[in-house]
């Protein structure tokens, strides 16, 4: 267990927040802590309040969480989950405004680094215009 | 509350079709079935729900709604309820409460949404609806037609949204494309407050 910043992956596609997974441990191996989710209730396309919340718990840490997500419901649905936490965690947690698969790269290698939560977001926010 | 929960379920499952069409011309094509999945959780905890205090009854399915909806209309919806719900919580249920309370939800959509009236959403149907209500309340307007003056504002809006440019939401991809079709959202909003308006006929006729 290490104490960087840990990255979140909330997808409308289960198969896009697994690849992006992918390509975040390919860069970080197991210096950040990640997890992904992906898919609505029933499996289809779509994002779960549940398993964002389930996701960010399984991650967190006092260094904090980046969550990078994909579309509006993506957002809409971690920003829910994140009002869920523990009053405590919930600053500590953050929704990076950044391309999901760029942004969860960036984010991990920043993470790795050993930087804390501003410097991870504002990393991965460069991505956006 | 039991009455009302079957009539928002039925209508949203007898309109999934509708839904998703609207939704597929502008957006994702998911809030037809998204709906569906959120309301019949509601329906299946209709008992459990009916033996709370109505607010208690709104916040507990604001939160099933947010968990089974998958869709962004899963935390809008969801907050409508659940705001509504912490605002009338431990008060009597009178009409002004009731204005307050959909007043608490439009506002708790408005915030999570980061939203306003005019940007071809929910919100078309449902702030005109809150002016409606407020207006009839304020003005000590009898039951029937206030539920008229409701219903028309719901109709009123949702037909306003159609010639509307979309800046929220997948409808806000298709840029000027989005002119010219009901918003699914706003379609939404006006089946469910039609379906509770008829509850309370129903009510006051029986």
């Amino acid at each position: 267990m290490n104490n960087n910043v840990a990255i979140v992956i909330v997808s409308h596609s289960i198969d896009v927040a697994k690849g992006t997974a992918d390509m975040v441990r390919q860069m970080v191996g197991d210096e950040v802590r990640v997890a992904w989710c992906g898919g609505n209730p029933d499996g289809g396309l779509g994002t779960s309040m549940p398993d964002i919340k389930r996701c960010i718990e399984t991650v967190y840490g006092p260094r904090g969480v980046a969550v990078l997500v994909d579309l509006g419901g993506a957002e809409t649905n971690s920003e829910m989950a994140i009002e869920m936490l523990p009053g405590q965690w919930q600053q500590n947690v953050v929704i990076c405004n950044a391309p999901i698969v760029e942004g969860a790269v960036m984010a991990a290698t920043e993470a790795a680094g050993g930087s804390d939560l501003a410097k991870v977001r504002a990393t991965a926010e460069e991505l956006s215009p | 509350m039991a009455h009302l929960i079957e009539a928002m379920a039925g209508t949203i499952d007898a309109h999934v079709e509708l839904l998703t069409g609207l939704d597929q011309a502008i957006g994702d094509g998911d809030h037809g079935l998204n709906m569906k999945r959120g309301f019949a959780a509601i329906h299946e905890a209709a008992e459990e729900l009916a033996a709370l205090a109505p607010p208690e009854a709104l916040l507990k399915a604001g939160l099933i709604l947010v968990s089974k909806v998958g869709g962004a209309s899963g935390p809008l919806y969801g907050s409508l309820f659940m705001a509504m719900g912490k605002s009338g919580a431990g008060r009597t249920l009178d009409r002004a409460t009731v204005v307050n309370m959909l007043a608490d939800g439009v506002a708790a959509i408005k915030k999570r949404g980061k939203s306003e009236a005019g940007e071809k959403t929910m919100l078309e149907v449902l702030v005109p609806v809150l002016a409606a209500l407020s207006d009839g309340v304020a003005n000590d307007v009898r039951l029937a037609p206030l539920l008229d003056q409701v219903r028309q504002a719901a109709r009123g809006g949702l037909e306003a949204s159609r010639p509307l440019l979309a800046t929220k939401g997948r409808a806000s991809f298709l840029g000027d494309r989005s002119i010219g079709h009901l918003d699914p959202g706003a379609q939404s909003s006006y089946l469910l407050v039609d379906a509770v308006c008829n509850v309370f006929e129903e009510g006051a006729t029986q």
